[in-house]
């Protein structure tokens, strides 16, 4: 096993305790919300898109690249947004007229 | 050719720190009411400096492919999120997700084929990981479609099933490992081919014996699973913004399913293998029990004169509510009853809607007074003492069987106790069972009444008919 996997693995690890206590009290109100939320946070698979589409070689390796960057930017994007408009609804406007 | 702007490795990698941090405080303010929405925005500024900062990669020497991607991904993105109604929240929520997971798959199979065709070249440190990426991005992305499909009822919500289902998807799944193990050790680009068809096969057959109520623990699942199919992509681009974002998602996301899954009393296992609300096959009367049994019909004036002359209403709002957009007609109607002086109560189940949390989204767009809505265990007490329980388009949630009747597919399952309530009128448009495909013993009872049609035109029947009385 490398240096470098082995670090991987530290973080893995570390982040896999991050992610269970920082969710381990939540109103099941926001259980909605907070599953769109992360929803778009594992959108982060963007990077790595972007990673391999600037250098891909082959034309192959492209397309795949390509496509993995617009899929994982539908992901970022809808994901924050649609959480927004979400949360959104949890604001009181008592001003706002009713609109449907 | 090295880019103008190149930043160094260890400046990239201090931006995912920085980057890292913001993503970890915004889920943790996401959990919380209060604070949830900035925690939204600040988990994006995160994204966006990891996003950004990736641009100054060295390794990337090319940058058309970024920007015209990123430009489609960005406009369909934020169309689809700014035109979907609120109703639809949870299948856009399952699609956003499965792209991810085809993003994971496809970042695989670019590695794979990168490296590959010249045997020996596949370290093994990373793949494991690739093959790993490949798999559960496939199932995920397929698997989510097909919970698109079940939600916007492309296919039917009901679970799918036939005899030795689980046989071979488990025969499916061995044959995956051993693919993924051939992939792995001959480096030969077909095999990773069958890998991802087999895994696209296995996403759909894992989600078609599910029924649609269950949908929203299975959206969180796949959540999670896409999750670690980014975070394992990490660990083949050796990328540690991916890790630790994938990662918290992984985490997180297979926490949220378990909480879900116990706010409707079953277990993840249950939710996958259960084929819950499945036709009659063990012989549970669950579809025939209609016969023999009768039900009261009540027009919207007798209703109305009950409620404005009650002194406690509870409404039970359901997704039938959402899908005919009564939510503001109801508003309406619990404004005119208040303003008579009743007590008006809203008692939300912790799954009504289609996803835990789903209702009160709904409820709070049309602005309903959140001291009124009251969760399950706070409002349970409160039946017997209520004069009219009025159901609208909820159906599984107030079934009595889950509580009574230990043949009942629901068994166990807590419900609202709306029978206990002294009058209890139904708002529906039919007869037919709900989205779990079971019979309400609800509607048979002596004190419940039906009061058939559209819910949003007959709610808008009982606020003129309120207004009269």
């Amino acid at each position: 096993m490398s240096m470098t996997l082995l670090n991987s693995i530290t973080v893995f690890v570390l982040a896999v305790f991050i992610g269970i206590e920082i969710i381990s009290k939540v109103p099941t109100m926001l259980h909605t919300p907070l599953m769109s939320g992360t929803n778009a946070i594992h959108g982060i698979v963007l990077v790595g898109a972007m990673l391999i589409a600037g250098s891909a070689d082959s034309d192959l390796e492209k397309a795949l690249a390509f496509v993995a960057v617009v899929f994982a930017t539908i992901n970022v994007v809808g994901g924050f947004l649609v959480t927004d408009r979400m949360l959104e609804m949890f604001k009181r406007k008592p001003s706002k007229p009713d609109s449907e | 050719m090295t880019p103008p702007f190149a930043l160094s490795q260890t400046a990239i990698n201090f931006t995912y720190l920085v980057a890292a941090v913001l993503l970890i405080v915004g889920i943790r303010r996401l959990s919380s009411p209060p604070t949830a929405r900035s925690g939204n925005w600040i988990a994006a500024v995160g994204m966006g400096i990891a996003i950004f900062f990736t641009f100054l990669d060295e390794d990337i020497t090319s940058y058309w492919l970024i920007v015209v991607g990123m430009a489609i991904g960005t406009v369909i993105g934020v169309v689809s999120a700014r035109l979907v109604k609120m109703t639809a929240m949870p299948q856009m929520v399952a699609l956003f997700n499965g792209v991810g997971g085809g993003a994971a798959a496809l970042i695989a199979a670019a590695e794979f084929h990168r490296i590959a065709p010249a045997a020996g070249h596949l370290s093994g440190d990373s793949v494991g990981a690739m093959l790993f990426s490949a798999l559960i991005g496939s199932i995920s992305f397929s698997g989510s479609l097909v919970a698109f499909g079940k939600l916007q009822e492309v296919l039917p919500g009901r679970p799918i099933t036939y005899r030795g289902q689980q046989v071979v998807n488990a025969l499916l799944f061995a044959a995956l490992l051993v693919v993924g193990v051939l992939a792995g050790s001959t480096e030969q680009g077909i095999w990773l081919v069958l890998l991802l068809l087999g895994a696209l096969l296995f996403g759909v057959l894992l989600v078609l014996p599910i029924g649609g109520a269950d949908m929203p623990v299975v959206i969180s699942l796949l959540n999670a699973f896409t999750g670690l199919a980014a975070a394992s992509a990490g660990f083949v681009l050796e990328n540690t913004a991916l890790i630790i974002g994938g990662t918290l998602v992984g985490a997180s996301g297979t926490l949220l399913t378990v909480l879900m899954g116990r706010a409707m009393n079953r277990s993840i296992a249950n939710v996958l293998f259960g084929a819950f609300g499945a036709a009659p096959a063990g012989g549970v009367a669950a579809a025939a029990s209609t016969d023999g049994k009768s039900y009261r019909e009540v027009t919207a004036d007798d209703t109305a004169v009950m409620l404005a002359y009650a002194q406690r209403v509870v409404v039970v709002p359901g997704y039938g509510l959402a899908v005919a957009q009564a939510q503001h007609a109801v508003r309406e109607l619990a404004d005119l009853l208040e303003a008579r002086g009743v007590d008006v109560k809203y008692a939300i189940h912790p799954v009504a809607g289609r996803m835990p949390g789903h209702m009160n989204v709904l409820l709070a767009e049309a602005q309903v007074p959140y001291p009124q809505l009251y969760d399950m265990d706070d409002i349970n007490p409160e039946f017997p003492r209520t004069d009219v329980a009025l159901v609208i388009g909820a159906n599984d949630v107030t079934n009595p069987a889950a509580r009574d009747n230990p043949e009942s597919p629901l068994y166990g399952m807590p419900i609202l106790n709306v029978d206990q309530a002294a009058n209890v009128v139904i708002l529906k448009r039919s007869m037919s069972p709900g989205f779990a495909g079971i019979d309400n013993d609800l509607f048979y009872e002596a004190n419940s009444a039906m009061l058939f049609g559209d819910a949003k035109s007959s709610v808008e029947k009982l606020v003129a008919a309120v207004k009269a009385a």
